[in-house]
């Protein structure tokens, strides 16, 4: 081999080495990016919730029901019992539909027809959550308000905590549906294969081996739509009637978290104590979502071990 | 009860949960497209329209401005969202970096994903505030870039994750550096990671929560980089309150607009993950 070609080689060897140490500055920047971009979005709600902080306590802000920053009154209490009776009524009404329908998708439905409903579920999760709140308005709504609500003898004109929680369950249904399905289909076969074997029928293998095998992965998907709801805002705004109150039923109109931002944040904006108050509202959010993913990340190790196979 | 007719039973009961959910979304989808075709049809020029002067109290003109606006956000926002998506998920791959830190930065973007879209609105308006700027199209950018990030950032690691073995031991055994590695596992995985590209550009579109006070919710042609702008689903929000029934109508028209335009994202993703499945191992045609 000559002198220039070897030279050459090794110049060639060189340049992809500097392109290879190029791409580690930038990479490594791209994997800082994603924990810098959380700690400064915690850090600037935490420096801007610090006004309101520095003049009311917290217990008096969360048991405070009077809401009214005109008059610097900040009792985010409706806002939170609306988003938790939002939260659990969702998950109540979701919850079991889900997990029977991610039954059947893993479980029963075979072949084309499952391609189908589970291509058709995926679709649905990325529906915007606007055109939810958009259809509401025109099926949910009159029928809460004309039907279900006299029925059960409240007169509501249909917007309320009970309206958002349906149209939220149906939003957040697909989306447990698919983590479920997941879960259920990492399985390995042996499994059911086995519990079959000695006898179990169909629904005795899914329910005391499948669904305690999957439980971990199915238990974070419920957690993980649960904080879905909690910070849900479009169709809260749109369907729960904006009333600062402490609902008296469930057809009751009231306020949730989120829809205390979308309602005030406009107008309110120059004063810089509501401003604090509801960036103290977005703080909130971050931090029960936050305490929602680590709770599901520390259940789901220990019903691992506890349901281990 | 015996143990056949608990079987039987709860068989029915899975079988009628499903229908129940393929039912209710059945009406959803087709509620939009019915109601908002009809609205759509009956004056199909809304969308090439820009917004009159009064167009929040009579509905005089179109919707021409959230169409150009939710491109005008969403285009440039998914351009620099995938870069950073794509670059954090190489990362992830451990090639560049130890196990347990890429641990750490998963559990990030795992918290990242969970955000409600409406704290990444609430973050980068208290950014503009602070700086003292106003809200514009720039911001609405920003946003929803933010919040496209971690989506992207989970469907392309996906993919890698999925890309087989082989590429990288081989790739590696030829002397390639770790950055062409790299870029072979990209393109192994290239199906995946345009899917999950086109998932993200799909959620950006639908969302409202992020752009509602950071985009400016204006009802003018959008004028330039750092003027106020708006967005299909804002203009959605906005117009479906509205007591007057033209303006609602156009919040049905830009429905059927905007579920058309995410169902067909979807399509399309679908179709371009067939397409590129030839740079996939093990698949020939």
């Amino acid at each position: 081999m000559s002198d220039s070609t070897l030279s050459n080689a090794s110049t060639r060897v060189s340049r992809r080495l500097r392109i290879d140490r190029l791409s580690q500055y930038w990479l490594q920047f791209a994997g800082y990016f994603a924990i810098g971009l959380f700690v400064l979005i915690v850090a600037t709600l935490v420096h801007r919730s610090l006004p309101l902080l520095a003049e009311y306590s917290l217990v008096q802000l969360i048991t405070s029901s009077n809401w009214d920053p005109a008059q610097n009154q900040f009792g985010f209490l409706p806002a939170i019992v609306g988003t938790i009776y939002v939260a659990v009524l969702s998950m109540l009404m979701g919850t079991p539909i889900a997990i029977l329908t991610a039954i059947y998708i893993a479980e029963y439905a075979e072949g084309r027809l499952k391609v189908l409903v589970s291509s058709f579920i995926d679709v649905l999760a990325a529906i915007p959550s606007v055109i939810f709140g958009l259809v509401a308005l025109f099926v949910v709504v009159p029928f809460v308000g004309n039907y279900l609500a006299p029925a059960v003898g409240s007169s509501a004109t249909g917007l309320g905590i009970f309206t958002v929680s349906l149209v939220m369950a149906i939003v957040v249904t697909p989306f447990m549906i698919s983590l479920s399905v997941e879960s259920l289909e990492a399985l390995p076969a042996e499994l059911r294969e086995s519990s079959l074997g000695v006898g179990a029928t169909k629904w005795e293998t899914i329910r005391s081996v499948l669904l305690r095998a999957a439980g971990p992965g199915i238990f974070s998907a419920v957690l993980l739509g649960f904080g879905r709801v909690f910070g849900a805002t479009i169709v809260p705004a749109m369907l729960i009637g904006g009333q600062n109150q402490l609902p008296d039923s469930l057809f009751a109109t009231g306020q949730t978290l989120p829809t205390l931002i979308v309602n005030d944040f406009g107008e309110l904006m120059s004063l810089p104590i509501t401003q604090s108050a509801l960036i103290f509202v977005g703080l909130m959010l971050v931090v029960v979502v936050w305490l929602f993913n680590f709770g599901a990340m520390i259940a789901q190790r220990r019903l691992r071990r506890r349901w281990q196979y | 009860m015996d143990r056949y007719a608990t079987q039987r039973l709860f068989e029915t009961l899975a079988r009628a949960a499903t229908a129940l959910v393929v039912g209710v979304m059945v009406l959803v989808v087709g509620v939009t497209i019915a109601r908002g075709g009809w609205a759509l049809l009956s004056e199909p020029s809304l969308v090439f329209t820009p917004p009159g002067s009064q167009y929040m109290l009579e509905g005089d003109g179109g919707f021409l401005h959230a169409v150009l606006g939710s491109l005008l956000i969403v285009g440039p926002a998914t351009v620099v969202s995938m870069v950073l998506a794509v670059s954090t998920a190489v990362y992830l791959q451990s090639d560049y970096s130890s196990d347990r830190f890429s641990d750490i930065v998963n559990m990030f973007l795992n918290v990242l994903w969970a955000t409600p879209p409406i704290v990444y609105g609430v973050f980068v308006l208290t950014v503009v505030i602070a700086i003292g700027a106003r809200t514009s199209l720039f911001f609405g950018i920003v946003a929803i870039a933010i919040f496209q990030y971690p989506i992207m950032t989970r469907y392309t690691d996906e993919a890698l994750r999925s890309a087989p073995e082989t590429v990288k031991t081989s790739t590696y055994g030829l002397g390639a550096t770790r950055f062409e590695t790299a870029r072979m596992t990209v393109r192994a995985a290239l199906p995946g990671v345009i899917a999950g590209i086109i998932m993200g550009f799909a959620r950006g579109i639908g969302d409202a929560a992020t752009v509602l006070f950071t985009a400016g919710r204006s009802t003018n042609m959008p004028g330039g980089l750092f003027e106020p702008a708006t967005t299909l689903p804002i203009l959605i929000f906005d117009n479906s309150m509205s007591f007057n029934e033209e303006v609602q109508a156009h919040a049905y028209a830009a429905s059927f607009v905007l579920i058309v335009a995410v169902l067909g994202l979807i399509i399309i993703s679908k179709l371009l993950a067939g397409r590129f499945a030839r740079y996939a191992p093990g698949v020939h045609r």
